[in-house]
């Protein structure tokens, strides 16, 4: 067990050591969306108000859960595109010739992610009550969990991208084709209530439309009507769940795959 | 050399047949070859000659398109998990993570293998300390010069107290004096901890001091030998004449002796036993074409244009080199 579990710990402790020794990549994660927050709250709270919720939810409010979903995103995409960068640079050698199985780097690789965004979604919290949502301990304890998951499958995802990589350019093309994409269309930005149809399918067949759920119905605890339209607890946490699963599971098996 | 002598009889590395394509370009043409125990070998070529392509098969990165290779008897595609553990890789790009300091990047190595705590502590001080490190173990990496990074790298790999030491282009980026001074303590492993070694390089005076060579061109281990013996192999001495017409002192001499000059880089080569007297016979025989003549005892280059008739670096040799 102890040769199965150190090199997972050990992989996922250096992201975290990275993180804390490169400032940029926490203006990128935090601050970048921020100022989108408060962009898009700011400037979209007169004309839109958010179809699906209950009167007087205001536009910077019904994006809240919505930037939190983005500081998991792109601290997933920051941590991916590292993987990238430890292969160009070499450090990744290092690591492939030791004797530890491929999907335990996988591990590592997305457990260092996870905990990165996890981080930032808590500190994120408590900016709640900015966006006129006042936070129990039960609706805390129960979002934290749901970002884990929620990071841990956007981690995965970028790793399977990123595991076929070789150049960070590369990420970005395929980060702005399809996780960018994702996020607009989980209910972050404006919810299913509405839309054309066929717009309404790609967001029911988006996996983060369940996660965004996940996290609005947990920040709405007991409030359910407050949470809007959106899928309930069981599906959204179920759905998730076998994202997360399957998105590790292709992500490992990118890395067998791929020659160093 | 010494080691040879000493050496156990039980190969460590022991590769058959050996095939590596690149799509249609065929990197390694059937290798084979065996390292026996506490061996320091040396894999000599060109850029291209396929020591890159065999050292990423030994080193468990990449399968190769067929043969077989055995370490310490494991099979190399079957039980890499078993080879992984007894071996110590140095790349020959950096694989040190450069945010984290030298001790950081030993202590994650250490987990890798599955070592931890006070153990893994000890072991990292006393490698840093033996490699003259261990003032600088809580410097970033980022902060350190080329050669120390290079022996932070040679540390991390002996962390997990390998048995089988693979090093591609060591010397990359030392300076003659740090380059010496990696040899020694290459030896050193050797004598004190049994350790094989085996590198790549295309730096003669590396493989000058390897037990034994394997010089690699166009995918083909083309000798195989001590370092004297390859070049005991050769007629005696070289006899290097730089000349304003080459071509046609070639022929002359070719007339004259009965030798066959090689022509490499624009400078006649003649193999030949007794140099100094054949140095007199030319310059006697043609003193208006010879600009200047000298000869010496060959070294592994030497051994490598009389197989190849090319340079290490540089053109192919024309003008009648041995096929």
């Amino acid at each position: 067990m102890r040769g199965l579990v150190l090199p997972v710990m050990t992989l996922c402790w250096r992201e975290v050591v990275r993180f804390r020794r490169q400032r940029s990549r926490l203006v990128g994660a935090f601050v970048q969306p921020l100022v989108f927050w408060l962009l898009l709250g700011g400037g979209l709270r007169a004309s839109f108000r958010p179809p699906g919720t209950p009167p007087g939810t205001s536009y910077v409010e019904y994006v809240y859960p919505g930037i939190i979903a983005m500081v998991l995103l792109f601290t997933a995409i920051f941590s991916t595109i590292s993987v990238v960068e430890d292969r160009r640079e070499g450090f990744l050698q290092g690591v492939l010739v030791a004797p530890v199985a491929r999907s335990s780097i996988v591990l590592g690789q997305a457990l260092g992610g996870t905990t990165l965004a996890v981080a930032q979604g808590i500190l994120f919290l408590v900016l709640a009550p900015a966006a006129g949502l006042s936070l129990t301990v039960g609706s805390v304890l129960s979002v934290v969990p749901v970002m884990f998951l929620v990071s841990f499958g956007l981690t995965s995802l970028g790793l399977v991208i990123a595991w076929r990589l070789d150049s960070t350019q590369g990420f970005h093309a395929i980060m702005n084709l399809i996780l960018l994409p994702m996020w607009v269309l989980s209910g972050a930005f404006f919810p299913t209530t509405g839309v054309p149809a066929w717009l309404g399918w790609t967001m029911q067949l988006n996996p983060l439309t369940y996660g965004m759920a996940a996290l609005r119905r947990s920040l709405y605890l007991g409030n359910p009507t407050a949470a809007g339209a959106v899928p309930g607890m069981a599906s959204a946490l179920g759905i998730t769940l076998v994202f997360c699963l399957l998105a590790f599971v292709a992500a490992a098996d990118a890395a067998r795959r791929s020659a160093a | 050399m010494s080691g040879t002598a000493r050496a156990v009889r039980t190969p460590v590395v022991e590769v058959d047949g050996l095939h590596h394509h690149y799509g249609s370009r065929e990197a390694l043409a059937g290798i084979s070859l065996e390292i026996s125990r506490g061996e320091i070998f040396g894999l000599l070529g060109p850029n291209g000659g396929g020591k890159t392509t065999l050292f990423k098969i030994l080193s468990t990165l990449m399968p190769a398109t067929r043969g077989t290779v055995r370490v310490f008897g494991h099979d190399l595609v079957r039980e890499p998990d078993a080879i992984r553990r007894h071996l110590g890789v140095v790349f020959q790009h950096p694989s040190l993570d450069s945010k984290l300091t030298v001790m950081e990047n030993l202590q994650h190595h250490g987990h890798l293998y599955g070592l931890r705590g006070t153990a893994l502590q000890t072991r990292a001080e006393a490698l840093l300390e033996r490699l003259d490190l261990g003032e600088r173990s809580h410097d970033r990496v980022e902060t350190l010069s080329g050669g120390l990074r290079r022996r932070v790298e040679l540390a991390k790999a002996l962390v997990h107290q390998p048995d089988l030491l693979l090093l591609d282009e060591p010397s990359t980026g030392l300076d003659p004096g740090a380059r010496r001074d990696f040899t020694n303590y290459l030896g050193q492993l050797r004598e004190q901890d049994g350790v094989t070694v085996v590198l790549t390089t295309h730096i003669l005076v590396e493989a000058e001091r390897c037990d034994r060579v394997g010089i690699l061109h166009r995918g083909k281990l083309v000798a195989l030998g001590t370092p004297d013996d390859l070049k005991a192999r050769l007629g005696g001495d070289v006899v290097v004449v730089q000349s304003l017409n080459p071509q046609r002192l070639q022929g002359r001499l070719r007339e004259r002796f009965g030798c066959e000059p090689v022509l490499v880089d624009g400078s006649l080569r003649v193999e030949r036993p007794r140099g100094h007297e054949f140095v007199r016979e030319i310059v006697d025989a043609f003193p208006g074409e010879v600009q200047s003549v000298s000869f010496g005892k060959p070294t592994l280059e030497d051994v490598f244009i009389h197989l190849t008739g090319r340079r290490l670096w540089g053109e192919a040799a024309n003008g009648g080199g041995p096929a």
